[in-house]
């Protein structure tokens, strides 16, 4: 990591909706989102892949719109809702796509799934019933190094087929 | 935990005005659009800017306007929202799939038509970290003194690889440039030189405020050569422009990116004008894309190969433009 000699920048008050809940942080300009998650506020189900975008591990929905936290300041997230992994199970049970990434082992090494799966919830959003086509387009910047994405694609298929 | 961007202020300007008085307040500043190249950059340590100008919320940038006497897009909008907008589609498609082909479909949302056309060239000895480069004893496009690919000369040959640039430039686009002096138009290849360290013409101060398209255009198309169908930089990209007046070619215009360290239009297709898309034509054309294009060891794949695909994606391209019944009136 570059080391910078200058002064740290300043802070400022951000205030934003995290997985529902308002709140407000004093957070440096120069903080990315991800830092924000992790660090500040402790969640760490958004992961750290990559150095440069390049992975989707750390993907989150601002304002529904999955984007990379890796490379989303957390200034600019004044006033939006920012959802992470954290937010999508309720009161206990996993959310459709959690557990059918479980049961059809869309899973192995776990590091890229929270991505996968705020990718695929943004998908479910818009397009309740999507062709595979569809799946393989909207999890283009994800990358998995374990499942081959077969399994994946699988996982994202049965839980639209779950759908209430 | 990831790496820091380093400890710059971001400012928010609500106009051009504004944007460019905050650069002179602090000369070595940066213009942030969706920050997908300047944010990864800045966490490998590519540049310690002490201010970011964030251009989102000027209202002035975000135009997208299709009209009848031709079209105006604003530097903020979006990749997502041009490759997905009807107009545009129909009239300039070049533009559109040379939009949707950029990154994942996350960055698009925020990717914007400034930052694309702006963007940094690229080098595997360029586009690592901090802690990679420095190992490496850095290289002449940043920190270092020698050039690792041609490490004889004193010239970075890091390469343009942005998707807009060559569908605009075969699309006749010109471009709205603002800076503390005023503004100005050009033609969008006036915004290049073929040069790895300083690409863009423009002053330190200069913005891109918008990109305009003459009406009537030929049709288009765009096609890039990438390892993965997903999320790829271009080792080659190519875009056409073509049309046929009974059967004979009465524009070909060929454009590439990812080869060179600017964006360019091809030189000497006007030579082929007159003459049916033949056989012949299409070996020319072959030819004089692999004299133009210079691809360098910028990249892992071989650079003969990528000089070889840049051509035969130009062949295709204007071979299947020519069977569209549109090139033809
Ligand atoms: C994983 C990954 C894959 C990618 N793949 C591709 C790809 O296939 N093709 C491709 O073309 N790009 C690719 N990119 C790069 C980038 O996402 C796009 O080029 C994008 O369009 C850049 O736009 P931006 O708004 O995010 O730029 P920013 O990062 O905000 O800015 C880029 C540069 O432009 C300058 N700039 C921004 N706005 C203006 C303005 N109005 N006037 C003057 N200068 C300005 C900035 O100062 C900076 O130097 C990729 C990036 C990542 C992380
Ligand atoms: S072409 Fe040479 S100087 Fe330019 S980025 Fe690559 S190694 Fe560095
Ligand atoms: S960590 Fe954000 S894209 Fe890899
Ligand atoms: S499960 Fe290991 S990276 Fe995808």
């Amino acid at each position: 990591m570059h080391q910078d000699q200058r002064p740290p920048s300043r802070k400022r008050l951000v205030r934003l909706c995290l997985n529902g809940r308002w709140r407000e942080d004093a957070v440096p300009d120069h903080l990315l989102l991800v830092n924000y998650l992790r660090e500040t506020v402790g969640l760490t189900g958004t992961k750290t892949g990559c150095d440069g975008g390049e992975c989707g591990a750390c993907m989150v929905l601002v304002d529904s719109v999955p984007m990379p936290a890796c490379i989303t300041l957390a200034v600019r997230c004044e006033g939006r809702s920012i959802e992470t992994i954290e937010g999508l199970s309720s009161g206990g049970s996993l959310h459709r796509l959690q557990r059918a990434f479980h049961e059809q082992l869309g899973t192995q090494c776990g590091f890229c799934t929270p991505g996968m799966i705020m990718s695929a919830a943004a998908l479910l959003r818009r397009n309740a019933r999507p062709t595979d086509g569809e799946i393989r387009e909207a999890l283009a910047g994800n990358l998995c190094r374990c499942t081959g994405y077969v399994k994946i694609v699988e996982s994202v298929r049965a839980a639209v087929d779950d759908a209430p | 935990m990831t790496a820091a961007a380093g400890a710059f202020r971001v400012v928010e300007p609500a106009d051009v005005a504004a944007a460019t008085a905050a650069h002179a307040g602090e000369p070595g500043s940066r213009y942030l659009g969706g920050g997908t190249d300047l944010l990864v950059n800045l966490r490998r340590g590519l540049g310690t800017p002490a201010l970011l100008i964030d251009l989102r919320g000027i209202a002035e940038l975000d135009g997208l306007a299709c009209m009848a006497g031709g079209a105006r897009i604003g530097a903020g909008v979006t990749l997502a929202r041009i490759a997905a907008d009807p107009e545009f589609r129909a009239r300039y498609p070049a533009l559109c799939e040379a939009a949707a082909a950029v990154a994942g479909p996350a960055h698009r949302n925020v990717a914007t038509v400034a930052g694309n056309l702006c963007l940094d060239t690229r080098c595997i000895y360029y586009n690592q970290s901090e802690w990679w480069r420095g190992a490496n004893a850095y290289c002449l496009k940043y920190r270092g003194d020698v050039c690792h690919v041609a490490p004889q000369g004193r010239h970075c040959h890091a390469a343009f690889c942005g998707d807009l640039a060559p569908a605009l430039l075969v699309l006749g686009a010109s471009i709205e440039v603002a800076g503390r002096a005023g503004r100005r138009r050009m033609p969008l290849a006036e915004l290049y030189r073929d040069d790895g360290l300083a690409h863009l013409t423009l002053a330190a101060d200069e913005l891109l405020v918008a990109a305009e398209l003459p009406a009537d255009p030929p049709p288009s198309a765009y096609a890039k050569l990438r390892v993965r169908g997903s999320v790829d930089f271009p080792l080659a990209g190519v875009a056409v422009a073509l049309r046929a007046e009974e059967g004979r070619l009465s524009i070909l215009r060929v454009a590439l990116t990812g080869t060179n360290s600017r964006p360019f239009l091809l030189d000497g297709t006007d030579n082929l004008l007159g003459r049916p898309l033949d056989a012949t034509v299409l070996r020319h054309l072959d030819r004089l894309v692999q004299k133009q294009v210079h691809p360098m060891r910028t990249t892992l794949l071989q650079s003969n190969y990528r000089r070889v695909a840049a051509a035969a994606l130009a062949r295709h391209l204007a071979a299947r433009l020519a069977a569209t019944p549109e090139a033809a009136r």
